[in-house]
Formats: C-alpha cells, sequence, structure tokens
C-alpha cells in the first residue's frame, strides 16, 4: 500500500509538470499574432497611470523605451496574491474567489515548508521534541499555521463559489459539469487534508516524514496513519488534476498578459518579429468566401496582394 | 430581475421561435434624472412582418445582416457544414495566425465570471439581456467547438462544456449575434483572466465573412470592396477627391481669410496625411481645418491621390482578416511611393489602430514605414506657439469623447487633452474618461449601418451609455440657450453623434453640437476670421 501511494505521488508529480511544459510549448509555438495590446500598460511606466503609450510622442519610433519592469511588477503583485482586477470589477465575486485562491497560495507555501522542515529532519535538524531548536519549533509552528488557515480559507473560498456558481442568475446558465467537479475536488481535498492535520497525533510529523520519504525514495516507509495517507493521495491527485483543467490559468495567465494584453513590441525592419511574419504570410489559405477563394496553396501573401474579384 | 434574465438558457438559441430574446424599452437603463423629457425618447420602430419573412430576424428586436431564410432543408444543411468549416479554420494554425493564440487561450480560460459583463455598455444599457453578455457569444461558440469539432465525447464533452445543438437557427442567430458588441474591449480591459471576449465577436464576424460571405453590405460591398475597386469606400475616385479637396480648399480660404492650398502628391513631404474619405463628404470644415493648421504651421506635407491612399478607412478591421490586410498594404504603398518620412492619420479611431497597431505585424520591410496620430503632430504644433490662439474663441462648454481604438487600444490619451485645456476654458471631462471610456455606440462601423430599425438598437442600446455620460457633462448647462461641443476625434464617432444627437433632438432642444478637434483650433486661431465654427445642426 505504502508503495502504491508513494508511486501515486511520484506519478502526479511527474504529471504535473509534462502537463505545464506540453501546455506552455503549445501556447508558446502558435505563430505570431498581431498586435492587439489593451491599455494600460504598466511598463509604460509613469504614463501608464493615465492609460498612454509611447505613442503619444511625436516620432515615438526615434526613441528607444525601456520597459519599466518595476512599474510592471508592482502591478503585477497584488494582481497575483489579491486579484487585484476582480476586486475592481466584480467585488461579489471577489469575496468568494480571493479567499479561496489565497488559501491555496497557503496551502502551497505550508508543502513548501514541510518540504524544507523535512530536509532539515534529513540532515539531522530536529523539528520538534525537546531537543528541537527555538528556530525549528518556530518553523513548526508557522508551518502548521499556513496550513490550516490555507485549507480553511480554500474550503471557505470553494463552498462560496460553489454556492455561486449553482445559484447566481449570472453565473448559473454559464456553470458546466467540470465547474462544479474542479470546486468539489479541491474542497474535499482540502477538506481531507485539513482532517489529517488536526486529527494526527504528532501534527506534522507523519507529513514531514512522507516528503522525506519520497526524497530517499523509501518506497516501503509505512504510512504513519491511515488519514494521512488518504490525505496524501487527494492532495497528489489535485497536483495531477489542476494543469489538466482550466485551472492552468494559473500560469497561462502569463500569455494572456504579457503575450497578447501587454505585448506592444514594435516589428523593425530586419528584426525577429519581420521575420515571424515573413514566415506566416508563406502559410497556405484554405477560407472559401469569393474574396478569398483559398485552395489549400495560395499564401497569405498570395491573397492579401492579389486583386479582389470585382 | 427580470423573468428574462432568471429563466435563461443558453442551449435556448437553438429553439426556433420568433425571437430569442426581447429588450424591453421601459427596462432601458434609465438616463440621468431632469436631462431628457420622456416624450423625447422616440418609439423604437418594430421589424415588419415582411422583414421577418424575408430574412433571418430571430435574435432580437433588429435585424443586420439580411441572411436570407433558407428555401430547403438542404440550404439549412449547407450552411450549417460551411460554419463547421469555418470554426474548423478558427483554431487552424495556418488560416488564424493573425489572431490563434487569444482566441485560443480565450477559448480555454475564460471562467465564465461574467466581471466583464459589468463593463460593456450593451449589457448595462439593455438592464442585463442575457444575450448581450461578452461571454454569451463567446460560450455558443466554445460549445459548438467542442461538442462538434473537438469532440470530447457525447456524454462528457456534454458534461465538462455545456450542450447546444447546431441548427440553422443557431448559426444564423449567433452571426447575428456577433454584431451586437462594437468590439470596443471594454470587457476584456475588465477580464482578471486576460480573456477577450469582444477578439470572439470579431472572430465570429470573421468566421462569416471569410468562410460563407455574410457580412453587412456597408462594410464589405460598400465599404472595403468598393475602396479596393475605386479607391474609397465613398466611392470617390482621385478625380473626384481633388476637386472636392478644391472645394474645401476655396471654402476655407473664403472662411478664415488665408489662402488654403492642400498639397498633393508632394515627392518627399514630411507628413502623408491620410483622411477618413468620409470626413471630405460629410464634414469638409474637418479636412479643410487641418489644411488650414497645417499650412499656418509650415508643415512639410502632401495628401496622396493614389487609390487608397486619401481614404484611411478600412473596415477589415471589423470582420475580415483579407480585407484588413489589402487595405493596409495600399495605404504603405501609397506612402512608399511619395517617400514620405511619416504617414499621419486625420481624425479616424479605427483607421489609427488598423495602420498603426495592426499593420505593424502585418508590413515588412520598405512597406513599414512610420506612422503616427494626428493628435501628437497637433499637440506639438499648438504647444509650440507657431499658431496664435485665443482660448476666449472657444468660450462654451466642451466635453471630449475619447475613441476607444484611438485610446484603449493604442493609449493615446493626454496629447488631445494638452490641446483642449489650452484653448477650451469651459472643459469638463465625461466620467469615465480616457482608457475607461465608453464606446460611442457606433464603434465596430454600426454608426453606418441604417438600415431597418437597426437605428433604433444602435441609439436606445448600444448608444445609451455615451448618451447619459454625455446629458451628464453638460446637467449643468443643459438649458438651449449655451451651446455646447461634443468634441470627438473620430469619423465613425461623429457619425453616431450626428445620427443620435438627430434621434434625440439634442440640438433642437438643448444645443449640443458635435465636431473634431481640429475645428476648436481653427476656431481658436487669431490670425483668422472669427466663427470658424458654425452653429448648426450638419
Amino acid at each position: 500500500m505504502s508503495i502504491i501511494l508513494h508511486l501515486v505521488t511520484y506519478l502526479a508529480l511527474l504529471i504535473f509538470i509534462i502537463a505545464i511544459v506540453v501546455r506552455y510549448l503549445r501556447i508558446r509555438n502558435y505563430p505570431l499574432n498581431l498586435r492587439w495590446e489593451i491599455y494600460p500598460i504598466p511598463h509604460e511606466g509613469k504614463r501608464s497611470i493615465h492609460g498612454g503609450s509611447k505613442m503619444e510622442e511625436s516620432e515615438y519610433w526615434t526613441r528607444n523605451h525601456k520597459p519599466d519592469w518595476i512599474r510592471e511588477l508592482m502591478f503585477m503583485i497584488p494582481e497575483m496574491v489579491f486579484i487585484k482586477g476582480l476586486f475592481d470589477h466584480n467585488r461579489k465575486l471577489w469575496y468568494r474567489s480571493f479567499p479561496f485562491h489565497f488559501g491555496l497560495y497557503m496551502t502551497a507555501a505550508f508543502a513548501c515548508l514541510l518540504f524544507v522542515g523535512s530536509m532539515l529532519e534529513l540532515a539531522g535538524v530536529m523539528i520538534t521534541g525537546p531537543a528541537a531548536s527555538g528556530l525549528a519549533v518556530v518553523l513548526n509552528k508557522i508551518t502548521g499555521a499556513v496550513g490550516t488557515m490555507g485549507m480553511v480559507l480554500t474550503i471557505i473560498g470553494g463552498l462560496g463559489l460553489l454556492v455561486m456558481r449553482l445559484s447566481d442568475p449570472d453565473l448559473k446558465p454559464y456553470t458546466n459539469g467540470s465547474h462544479v467537479v474542479n470546486l468539489l475536488v479541491i474542497i474535499a481535498t482540502m477538506a481531507l487534508m485539513f482532517a489529517a492535520l488536526v486529527t494526527a497525533p504528532s501534527h506534522l510529523a507523519p507529513m514531514r516524514a512522507y516528503l522525506s520519504d519520497l526524497v530517499t525514495l523509501s518506497l516501503k516507509a509505512p504510512i504513519p496513519d491511515p488519514l494521512t495517507g488518504i490525505a496524501v493521495a487527494a492532495a497528489s491527485l489535485l497536483v495531477a488534476y489542476i494543469p489538466l483543467t482550466h485551472m492552468s490559468h494559473f500560469f497561462v495567465k502569463w500569455f494572456t498578459w504579457h503575450r497578447i494584453r501587454w505585448d506592444d513590441e514594435p516589428n523593425v525592419r530586419g528584426g525577429r518579429i519581420e521575420v515571424m511574419i515573413q514566415k506566416a504570410l508563406t502559410y497556405p489559405v484554405n477560407w472559401r468566401a469569393n474574396h478569398i477563394r483559398g485552395d489549400g496553396k495560395k499564401t497569405w501573401a498570395d491573397v492579401a496582394t492579389g486583386e479582389i474579384e470585382k | 430581475m427580470s423573468k428574462q434574465q432568471t429563466n435563461f438558457k443558453l442551449e435556448s438559441i437553438s429553439q426556433p421561435n420568433r425571437q430569442w430574446t426581447h429588450v424591453e424599452e421601459t427596462d432601458l437603463m434609465p438616463l440621468p434624472p431632469n436631462t431628457l423629457r420622456p416624450d423625447e425618447e422616440p418609439p423604437w420602430k418594430q421589424l415588419t412582418d415582411a422583414e421577418r419573412e424575408k430574412y433571418e430576424a430571430s435574435l432580437d428586436d433588429t435585424l443586420i445582416l439580411d441572411i436570407p431564410k433558407p428555401r430547403t432543408k438542404e440550404d439549412e444543411k449547407e450552411l450549417i457544414r460551411k460554419f463547421l468549416d469555418g470554426v474548423t479554420r478558427l483554431f487552424n494554425k495556418a488560416d488564424n495566425w493573425p489572431f490563434l493564440r487569444p482566441l485560443v487561450l480565450t477559448m480555454e480560460h475564460c471562467a465564465n465570471c461574467q466581471t466583464c459583463s459589468a463593463a460593456c455598455h450593451i449589457y448595462e444599457a439593455s438592464s442585463g439581456n442575457p444575450a448581450y453578455r461578452p461571454t454569451c457569444r463567446s460560450e455558443i461558440l466554445r460549445r459548438i467547438y467542442y461538442k462538434y469539432i473537438k469532440s470530447d465525447g457525447a456524454y462528457f464533452g456534454r458534461w465538462r462544456h455545456g450542450d447546444i445543438d447546431l441548427n440553422w437557427t443557431t448559426v444564423a442567430r449567433l452571426a447575428e449575434l456577433s454584431y451586437r458588441c462594437n468590439l470596443c474591449r471594454r470587457c476584456a480591459q475588465a477580464c482578471p483572466l486576460g480573456a477577450d471576449n469582444g477578439l470572439v465577436a470579431r472572430e465570429i464576424r470573421k468566421l462569416f465573412s471569410q468562410e460563407l460571405d455574410i457580412h453587412t453590405k456597408e462594410l464589405h460591398d460598400n465599404g472595403s470592396v468598393l475602396q479596393l475597386k475605386v479607391g474609397s469606400s465613398t466611392g470617390m475616385n482621385a478625380l473626384v477627391v481633388k476637386d472636392n479637396m478644391e472645394f474645401i480648399d476655396e471654402e476655407m480660404s473664403e472662411k478664415t481669410g488665408m489662402t488654403i492650398h492642400t498639397p498633393w502628391d508632394k515627392s518627399g513631404a514630411d507628413i502623408l496625411l491620410i483622411h477618413n474619405a468620409g470626413e471630405i463628404m460629410a464634414w469638409p470644415e474637418n479636412p479643410g481645418a487641418f489644411s488650414v493648421i497645417f499650412e499656418a504651421a509650415g508643415v512639410s506635407w502632401t495628401l496622396s491621390s493614389d487609390a487608397l491612399g486619401y481614404d484611411s478607412i478600412n473596415y477589415g478591421l471589423f470582420y475580415d482578416d483579407f480585407m484588413l490586410a489589402r487595405v493596409v498594404l495600399k495605404h504603405a504603398e501609397a506612402a512608399k511611393k511619395l517617400g514620405v518620412k511619416k504617414i499621419v492619420f486625420g481624425e479616424c479611431g479605427h483607421a489609427h489602430k488598423a495602420l498603426t497597431v495592426i499593420a505593424d505585424r502585418i508590413l515588412t520591410g520598405d512597406l513599414n514605414i512610420p506612422r503616427e496620430s494626428a493628435m501628437t503632430v497637433l499637440r506639438d504644433i499648438v504647444m509650440s506657439g507657431r499658431l496664435k490662439l485665443d482660448p476666449t474663441r472657444n468660450d462654451f462648454p466642451v466635453t471630449l469623447h475619447d475613441p476607444c481604438n484611438m485610446t484603449r487600444m493604442m493609449g493615446i490619451i493626454a496629447p488631445q487633452r494638452e490641446i483642449i485645456h489650452t484653448i477650451c476654458p469651459r472643459f469638463r471631462e465625461m466620467n469615465p474618461h480616457g482608457v475607461n471610456n465608453y464606446c460611442c455606440g457606433g464603434g465596430s462601423g454600426f454608426a453606418i449601418h441604417s438600415r431597418h430599425n437597426f437605428p433604433d438598437w444602435r441609439f436606445k442600446v448600444a448608444g445609451r451609455k455615451k448618451l447619459s455620460q454625455i446629458l451628464e457633462a453638460f446637467s449643468d448647462c443643459l438649458d438651449p440657450s449655451v451651446r455646447k461641443y461634443i468634441c470627438a476625434p473620430c469619423s465613425n464617432c461623429k457619425g453616431q453623434f450626428r445620427d443620435m444627437l438627430d434621434y434625440y433632438k439634442l440640438w433642437e432642444n438643448h444645443s449640443i453640437l458635435y465636431g473634431g478637434l481640429v475645428e476648436l483650433i481653427v476656431n481658436a486661431m487669431t490670425d483668422i476670421k472669427p466663427g470658424f465654427i458654425e452653429w448648426e445642426r450638419h
């Protein structure tokens, strides 16, 4: 049983990584899209406060405009941590979505802290017990607090979102099975983890021990208690599940913002964008309308430069 | 919340009936108190039975596409087959490289959280009509895609993505529904995930145009095709446009006391100015004012008489990538031929976006000629002191409309304000404005669509938020004894304002006029005769 559980976790981590890499490469390898930015764009610097762009300058192409990464970061951090856009535009949903997402971040932080603790234990540092140092005790307490709060927040937010999805007239017509299942899977996993956390006799120790076993490939190490085993299995499956669903927006958002919404990179003669455009113009056209008459052989360049039938 | 909203089901789009959704006039978003009297709100004309007999008009209360009703079952099947071919191409790398990435990411990652709905002026003006949500058309396309193209399995797919039946009714209604959006992309600006349901509306229009030859005749036959055929979507060829500009020069000379001579085809000029040719026909004082300013400021500039070189319109932006690219290339070729340093656009929002931002990834090599907004050129002229300006000549309330294509999609917001703050002492902003503006309601070419009862929808629904903003901006001076000016530096927006002010009789009853930015500049010039702006309906 122990071996199976360990294998499930390894497999889940593998699926997580592969799914993200595959999706990342798929999106990255789409052809260059036309510029489709929306202002304000924070890397425009000071002028982004009023939503302005470099195109507010006369002959803007004659100057070198360096993106203001600090301002971009100042925009991104509140967006990533607090979902500021939702706070600004949809407060009703934010009250549910923020605890849900922030809870997940805290749960992820909990996993990281557990991992740090387990590595320290492997290195011979005692985290609990009379021989534990003051710092180790703090680490243990923080880990427990972050985990507990994270799971509770996720459950509260998740339940709020579920109720809203199923009852709110704005959301209900658009709610499908995957919305409901995604939320249920997360809520159930968090509930199991929470139960394991608060009921395990030695609190965090079993989870740390499990992580150490994963690192040292001790597949046969016994599972400390059944509930922890079930919780670990559920958490592993959740890790594998998330990147396979539209919840992969946790990293896809990078593309929607940086490669579309804020993508104002100009096309300079002889530059890399020009090369990509030239390639795209050789793609065959299949559209069949009378003003195009694509046949799979004519290219975009052929159609765009050809005479239109009059 | 109305019964229609609470009982709404997306799947019902495929159920044939007289009308899928209805906008009750009494449900429309209220206008600001103490502004328009109830009797100033004209009644909404209904579609006639004859119109409904002839065309597929079962979406809502109006009609724009004129899709003929099918005569046989084979017609229906053919439409569905072609539609599915088009959907396939939308998601194909070669066929849709220009927008594949944003489309796929929106399809896969929109959470349907409806945050965008609150940002949409059409949804708000209709008091929350569920069919007008930005997500509605996207979700219909998404369900069709996953059910009929991706085929995730009959049961699993339906469970995972939601269900929809594909028939003639669904396809025809979806086509119409893609024209209930101004493509202003305020929805995309509000999306916390970076999805773009405005883009999806355009992609649906594109699918119908590029695969099924379904588009409006105003945008396609009388728009892009005519432009490529004779040089301008106004129908003016080079001879006619030069003749008209000569007449405008004479008018301007007489009106200002300056001798105005608009230069044509001047090789090596610094600036090739491209007007929206609609200005020359409908608002000649606008290109005339440009000539006055450029001549008075000693700018090295020219117009082009090459086909398309004198008309910056590019309706492809609203419905078709190929028509967009064809027009872009012709504009660039005209500039290349003259060897100008840069292309400058007159007061036309969509031309700005099409040739500056969009064309940036179409034009290569020596066709990639620098392109700039007139707003910055004018700002430099005004702020440089090259013109003698007296703001007291503009001593009347002025508000500024921000064209979406120029502001939200290009970030050109400050230059026009610098000018207005300099020359208009009684300027007041709309709320919100700038990058958070609302569309005029004529966006994506709606301003040139006046068939059937579409204008009623255009003014009562699409334009209602802007109307409300205008009335609020002038709420302290609505009395007709005070003349007021909406500055709209965009031909399409001006078209909407012209028709909407007429519809609500805002000039007659409240002395609200509209016009461009250059007219305000010339009106403030002290070296010319006073009174350039003529306070009369036009």
